[in-house]
């Protein structure tokens, strides 16, 4: 195992190696170096496949604008596709494996599609694959998806653990290069709270990758001080390997931190965090990136960023090739060649397209100046370059650079539009910026190391100023400003072979072409048609390129054409990142009843309603199946006594000298007279007229009212009153309170319930039904003083209690309910036989109150008060809502008492053809009534109330069932309500 | 020219030297018979269908930037028939009917991939509901089944079976519905039209209308005022702005939905697929990226983002039905404005104002009903009634109380 | 984005929850003649506006304010939070 491109220095520790395998074969690195690094010293150049022609690729950067080196991490439920090897950091064991192809990476079969280029054109196929129609999903589609993607997933769960995280701060700086470190240094000396982060797990930036000194010392060393003082400082918080990756409103940032993605898996940390940054100001200083030029085959192995060469030999020891070349438009160019020089890597020739530069060529370096690069050599990696006088170079790596583009990203986040800068030959943050941020050194268009230094440290004394702390007289360290002329060169014109600008997807200068020659002139038409700026990239390195071509095609400055804007994520973030803890059991909380444990402990059968868990039922030994426990359940209820946890019911206390008058106008009957001591049932309409709710509210004293809620509304019944009273009626004397989780309720139901209480209440307390009777209510003590409220009100159609005790003695009575009841055989009865008694009943629930009924749907039209202003009675008189043939709910009985029925089924008239013309309702709520002992519905039909005793049939087609059924009152059990009162 | 491997052989053979722009770049003539305004999908299905369907070729569609900027060019590609009301399916199973011709018809491959959609349920009451779905469905003629648990498993073995806070129940599956390529869409309408005769105007933004005495004859625009017997308004997401230079106010809000899309992968998901827990819904493109979204942001606004609570809540919810996706990573998101309506539900319909038309209050459901609400808007402008399954789109049903509304929120836009 | 609770001080949106135009606020008399059509409007036509707007959020994760904020719809800015309670009395809604 050799590096045979080690060259030595930089910023690595080749005291510590590090073991690693890329596609099976072992490879050996040190600490601090990228997957690319490594890679790169152990002279493997061909890394991975493009998208759409399988061509080969290499590393093309040293960073997170990398569009080639994409390759599959780690093994199993572990393997992470299209992680960027530049970005990636080695650690013992670390495996990667390339993508893409199809066979091995050297012969990929995939590669055929290179052959068909000329034929799979941008757009090629939305003009053919339409003959014949039904061929799309069988044969086309299937082939293009094969070929589609890039990495692969897994198919198994993500088995790391995610965090989220909220932080504040004054200023948040993002970026660590030369202007990031001198503004957060000024801001954190004035006493700021500062966030500095950076992407790269070395902080610094281009300080790290270039030979600059700052401050008399190599610039590394006066970053890594720099940042050795924030970490000693309170007011400043230091976040490598952390990437702000958009920018939100009012100062809000999204930033990842990998925390754990260096090491092996297993590590027992989280993988990584997904942050909220609250921030009172930020400072961009994101730097630049680097773009290439577009000629014939720039794309193999081999030829990379002239920057990116720089940063592996100067931060990571690493020569990208034995024998360089370079072809560049400007100044920066040239010092990639004075610094592989210096490290006593060849170079084999400078190319610039001017004509003419003041720089000084490095000894024995051919320079060929207004040159250009047409063709290059290598079917797997780069082997010699071609020029346009036909001479050719050779030369097994190729540094380009195009000049660099500030990173203006996250200043588009909120639609900033960025404009041209001639002086820099890039676009520049535009003049609407994010909420409180700055922008500083490069990524402003300041492209030298002393102006950089000089930008942060204004821009920093700028927040300082601005959140009213002083500003230090400080000053930048000693640096230079070097050498930085830029050109407008793109793209070599006079290439024969294909000049590719996307190297992910495969988009060449002909593609751009090709796109305006059809009429998609506009950069977003451009982007869309040929998916130029859509490879994970997201354009770093691809869209001026695609803009620059389109522009010389349309005799247009790039400035004219315009730009596409850039969108979070600034770089892709995983998807369980932002998920964090929010997956599995853990996706949303639950809610318990306060006789949850109990309940567990016989053994219940729980159900998920709305965010609650609840007892379904309580199965008993020798029970096969749900339906007999249910049976059971609702039977021994109806015979003696049941009882069931009713908690979830929503409870809002109301009082005030103005109650009554509030409540009045929040029902839609008639609530003005209700006596103390009583309960009534109130129907609550949206202002739309529809039903929103309804429940009992009970009138504990004059101005004292206890108002329930369905489950499902408790939350929006609540806003909704609160905004009746703080909106509408602000002067009202009333006041509202969510009593929902204060209290246990139990309901206590059948004909012993009566007796079965007076077992616990405390004897001063007479239930009788002369002192108690039906739809009282009062407070009462319980089992020796325990405060209490009893309600004798009823949703099984029984004699009936519900009883509420605080919260936390819930459990309590629940035990000492079935202790007392043992003498009555008390069953305990669960959601499901409570709609078994509430279907018998015919008393409306969830599924017919859902939100597209009126009053009168329900049958419930008669109990709207006119006399009053209420929340909704006059939009619900429109006349499309009053209307005689509507929907009404009603019961059905199968004509065969045999049959059961289906909720969901349609109404279709006897002899009537099943479809959308004939359909006359739906049926809401099915379930086999024990007592009747026959299958019952509710369901809502045209005109119902007019049509009792008819039949229709219930239709429910997707289950291929069709059954004859009876138009009957809703009330199946007693409909006299008898039971109630006794 | 016509589309077709021969085409494109040939020009392969040529060095793609011939082909033509897609559509012509005229300049605007002073009068048409009918004026688009607006060059999203259904502004240019409604154009295509004017002089395709309704002989009516004096048409220009004005848009004020490029032709299927909006959401057309946004959004997360579903098509679908899946509805309950008897205003809506037929809308929709119609419009799905012309999807699955649509390609031919316009000589453009849209990728109309009907690979299925799922909409898992988790609850009884959830079942019960869908069940009364998908009868509303087979009724009008669409398809629709409903799976049970076991079935879903081995479609998706991928989704989670034995660790939800929601378990997966069971699903509705239309079959028939799926995704499609939605640029292609304004592209193929447009180039369609354009080959009708249909003036197609970019960068030509409507700054008035032209009303007289309560009859509308045409617009102001940047390049001139343009005269027209009938103008048709089909901006969604800037209704409520661009009618009330027509001085109207409309039952609609607008807001901001986001999407999103992954890296590219490999094949794993075979059709669109909803959560019933969660707000969510997914499907992969031809190009292997995830696509997928999920509530919109919940506030008023026209400034085409949305913020990170959102991009949470759908990363949550995806997990929680699909936790392999959780390495995978999200490449790009963005934002786009929705006419939300107080029903959920859309307006196609003639105006107070005379010779104005308007279809506007997709909320997020515009993408999969553009043919249909081109066809039905052609319809309108043509012969002045509402086509027969388009009935229900009424400006008027508010105050007539005959609200067409899927989910039974009510009046209050950010909840449909 | 942040909303400045006038009693509370800076809180996340995600704390609160969205109902719409503050013309909610402006509920029709019953009793007037053409009661039918004020609500109808009142419910559901909407001004809908391209810049200031003033809407309703009820603080529902925290003290159950219903507050009006002045949100700008284009740039999601904020320049005023009141309690709606407020302006309420101060635009005469006195019961």
């Amino acid at each position: 195992m050799t590096q045979k491109n080690r060259i030595g220095g930089g910023l690595i520790d080749q005291n510590r190696s590090v073991q690693f395998n890329f596609d099976g074969r072992l490879f050996e690195g040190y600490e601090g170096d990228t997957l690319a690094s490594a890679l790169l010293a152990n002279d493997v150049k061909l890394v991975g496949r493009s998208f759409k022609y399988h061509r080969p690729r290499g590393i093309f950067s040293a960073g997170s604008e990398e569009p080639s080196a994409l390759v599959t991490l780690r093994e199993g439920a572990y393997s992470e596709p299209n992680a960027r090897a530049t970005v990636t950091e080695i650690y013992d064991g670390l495996s990667a494996r390339s993508q893409n192809k199809f066979g091995s990476l050297n012969f990929d079969l995939m590669a055929i599609n290179d052959l068909l280029s000329p034929l799979l054109t941008a757009g090629f196929y939305y003009k053919t694959f339409m003959w014949p129609a039904v061929f799309w999903e069988k044969v086309y589609e299937p082939i293009i998806r094969q070929a589609a993607g890039l990495g692969k997933l897994s198919g198994a769960e993500d088995p790391d653990r995610y965090n989220k995280g909220f932080l504040y701060c004054d200023l948040l700086v993002i970026g660590t290069g030369p202007s990031g470190l001198m503004a957060a240094l000024t801001a954190a000396r004035a006493g700021l709270r500062v966030i500095v982060a950076d992407e790269d797990f070395r902080m610094g930036g281009r300080l790290n990758a270039e030979r600059y000194e700052v401050g008399e010392m190599p610039a590394a060393d006066w970053a890594a001080a720099t940042l050795a003082e924030f970490m000693s400082m309170d007011n400043v918080r230091v976040m490598s390997r952390t990437t702000i990756f958009g920018a939100y409103d009012h100062g809000i940032y999204g930033a990842l931190e990998r925390v754990s993605d260096h090491v092996a898996e297993g590590s027992g940390d989280v993988r990584q965090i997904a942050w909220r940054i609250y921030t009172k100001r930020a400072i961009l200083a994101a730097g630049s990136t680097e773009r290439s030029i577009a000629f014939g085959n720039n794309d193999r192995p081999g030829v990379m960023m002239a920057g990116s060469v720089r940063a592996y030999v100067n931060r990571w020891g690493v020569a990208p090739g034995k024998r360089v070349a370079i072809f560049t438009n400007n100044d920066d160019g040239w010092q990639t060649a004075y610094d592989l020089q210096g490290q006593g890597v060849e170079v084999s020739a400078i190319v610039d397209s001017r004509e003419q530069t003041t720089l000084l060529p490095p000894k024995g370096v051919r320079v060929v100046l207004g040159g250009r690069i047409v063709d290059t050599k290598g079917r797997l990696g780069l082997k010699k370059i071609i020029l346009s006088d036909g001479q050719d170079v050779a030369a097994d790596c190729l540094a380009v650079s195009g000049g660099w583009s500030p990173n203006v990203h996250l200043t588009c986040h909120q639609r900033g539009i960025p404009v041209w800068d001639d002086k820099i030959v890039g676009f520049v943050p535009g003049a609407t910026l994010p909420m409180g941020m700055a922008v500083a050194g490069a990524a402003n268009g300041v492209m030298t190391l002393n102006a950089c230094l000089q930008s942060g440290l204004d821009a920093g004394n700028s927040v300082v100023e601005a959140l009213g702390r002083t500003v230090s007289k400080s000053k930048t360290p000693k640096a230079q400003d070097e050498v930085s002329a830029a050109s407008a060169f793109w793209y070599v014109n006079e290439s024969k072979g294909r000049a590719w600008l996307d190297l992910q997807n495969d988009i060449t200068a002909k593609d751009v072409k090709l796109s305006y020659q059809e009429g998609f002139r506009s950069v977003e038409h451009l982007k869309r048609y040929t998916t130029i700026g859509m490879a994970t990239d997201q354009g770093k390195t691809s869209n001026i390129l695609g803009l620059a071509v389109m522009a010389e095609i349309s005799g247009k400055s790039i400035a004219e054409t315009g730009t596409t804007i850039f969108r979070p994520p600034y770089t892709p973030v995983s998807i369980a990142a932002l998920a964090g803890r929010s997956r599995g059991k853990d996706f949303r909380p639950a809610r318990l009843t306060p006789s949850h444990n109990w309940a567990a402990e016989q053994g219940a059968v729980f159900v998920n309603t709305g965010a609650w868990r609840r007892a379904q039922w309580f199965p008993k030994e020798g029970e096969t199946h749900w339906r007999q426990s249910v049976n059971r359940e609702v039977l021994a209820t109806r015979a003696s006594v049941g009882i069931c946890d009713v908690s979830t019911l929503g409870k809002i206390d109301i009082q005030g000298k103005d109650a009554t008058d509030f409540i009045n106008r929040v029902y839609a009957n008639a609530f003005a007279k209700l006596a103390i001591g009583k309960t009534r049932y109130g129907l609550m309409l949206r202002e739309d007229g529809l039903v929103m709710d309804d429940g009992t509210t009970a009138r504990l004293s004059e101005h004292h009212y206890l108002m329930t809620t369905t489950t499902a509304n408790a939350v929006s019944v609540f806003r909704h009153l609160e905004f009746c009273h703080q909106c509408l009626w602000p002067n009202l004397d009333v006041q509202l309170i969510s009593a929902t989780e204060q209290f246990a309720q139990i309901a206590v139901a059948g004909p012993n319930s009566r007796k079965l209480l007076e077992k616990i209440i405390d004897p001063e307390y007479d239930i009788s039904n002369d002192a108690f009777a039906f739809m009282a209510c009062g407070d009462i003590t319980v089992c020796g003083g325990i405060k209490s409220r009893l309600f004798r009100i009823s949703f099984s159609g029984e004699l009936a209690y519900e009883i509420a005790v605080p919260t936390r003695y819930g459990d309590s009575l629940m035990r000492v309910l079935m202790d007392a009841g043992d003498e009555f055989d008390v069953t305990p009865y669960g959601t499901e036989a409570l709609g078994v008694m509430r279907i018998e009943k015919g008393h409306a629930a969830g599924n017919e109150l859902n939100g597209q009924t009126t009053a009168l749907n329900l049958g419930l039209g008669k109990i709207v008060s006119r006399k009053k202003d209420c929340i909704g009675n006059i939009l619900s008189l429109r006349e499309e809502m009053v209307r005689n043939d509507g929907l009404r709910l009603v019961g059905f009985k199968p004509v065969d008492p045999a049959m059961s029925l289906n909720a969901g089924s349609h109404f279709i008239g006897v002899g009537a053809e099943a479809k959308t013309s004939n359909d006359q309702g739906w049926m809401s709520s099915v379930t086999y009534s024990p007592n009747l002992e026959t299958s019952i519905g509710l369901g809502f039909i045209k005109s119902g109330d007019q049509r009792m005793g008819e039949k229709v049939r219930a239709v429910d087609l997707v289950n291929n069932k069709s059954v004859e059924v009876e138009i009957t009152s809703p009330h199946f059990f007693d409909p006299e309500g008898g039971r109630l009162r006794v | 020219m016509r589309y077709s491997v021969l085409s494109l052989l040939k020009e392969a053979f040529n060095g793609n030297k011939g082909w033509k722009p897609a559509w012509r770049d005229p300049e605007p003539q002073a009068e048409y018979d009918v004026i688009i305004v607006g060059g999203g999908g259904h502004g240019l299905a409604t154009a295509y269908y004017l002089a395709r369907e309704f002989g009516i070729n004096r048409v220009a569609v004005l848009e004020k930037g490029w032709i299927g900027s909006g959401n057309v060019g946004r959004n997360t590609t579903i098509i679908r028939s899946n509805y309950l009301l008897d205003g809506n399916q037929p809308f929709y199973e119609q419009s799905l009917k012309l999807w699955e011709g649509l390609e031919q018809d316009f000589n453009y491959n849209a990728m109309v991939s009907q690979r299925g959609i799922i909409n898992l349920y988790h609850s009884d009451p959830q079942r019960d509901a869908f069940v009364r779905r998908a009868n509303s469905m087979r009724l009008s003629g669409a398809d629709a089944e409903i799976l049970n648990q076991n079935t879903i498993r081995e479609m998706c073995p991928f989704l989670d079976f034995d660790n939800a806070r929601f378990p997966i129940q069971g699903g509705l599956i239309q079959r028939r519905g799926g995704t499609v390529r939605h640029d292609a869409v304004a592209w193929g309408y447009a180039r369609g039209a354009d080959q009708r005769g249909v003036d197609i105007l970019q960068n030509c933004e409507v700054t008035d209308f032209i009303i007289e005495n309560g009859v509308c004859s045409g617009v102001e625009t940047n390049r001139g005022s343009i005269r027209a017997n009938k103008v048709g308004v089909a901006v969604a997401g800037s209704s409520g702005r661009v009618m009330a230079q027509a001085g109207m106010r409309l039952p609609i809000e607008t807001h901001v939905l986001q999407a999103f899309v992954s890296e590219g992968l490999k094949p794993v998901l075979p059709g669109v697929i909803t959560f019933g827990a969660g707000h969510f819904y997914v499907s992969q493109s031809d190009k292997g990226g995830l696509v997928f979204g999920g509530d919109i942001d919940g506030y008023n606004s026209y400034a085409q983002r949305g913020n990170l609570p959102v991009v949470e809540d759908v990363c949550e919810s995806g997990m929680a039905i699909m936790p392999m996706i959780g390495r995978s990573k999200l490449l790009r998101m963005w934002g786009g404005v929705m006419d939300m309506s107080m029903d959920g539900s859309p307006i196609i319909d003639k105006t107070p104002i005379d010779g104005l038309y308007l279809n506007a209050g997709w909320c997020y459901g515009g993408f999969k009903a553009t043919p249909a609400s081109g066809w039905c808007f052609a319809h309108l402008l043509a012969k002045d009634e509402p086509h027969k399954t388009a009935t229900k789109y009424r400006l008027d049903r508010f105050k007539r109380g005959a609200m067409v509304d899927e989910r039974g929120a009510g009046a209050q836009p950010n909840l449909h | 984005m942040i909303i400045n609770h006038p009693l509370l001080g800076p809180r996340d949106a995600t704390e609160f929850s969205y109902l719409g135009d503050a013309s909610l606020m402006h509920r029709p008399e019953w009793q007037s003649d053409d009661a039918e059509n004020q609500f109808y409007e009142y419910q559901y036509l909407r001004d809908n506006k391209a810049g200031i707007h003033r809407e309703l959020w009820y603080h529902e994760q925290g003290d159950r304010s219903w507050l009006v904020v002045t949100r700008n719809t284009l740039t999601h800015e904020i320049s005023s939070v009141e309690l709606a309670s407020d302006v309420a009395r101060r635009e005469g809604r006195s019961r």
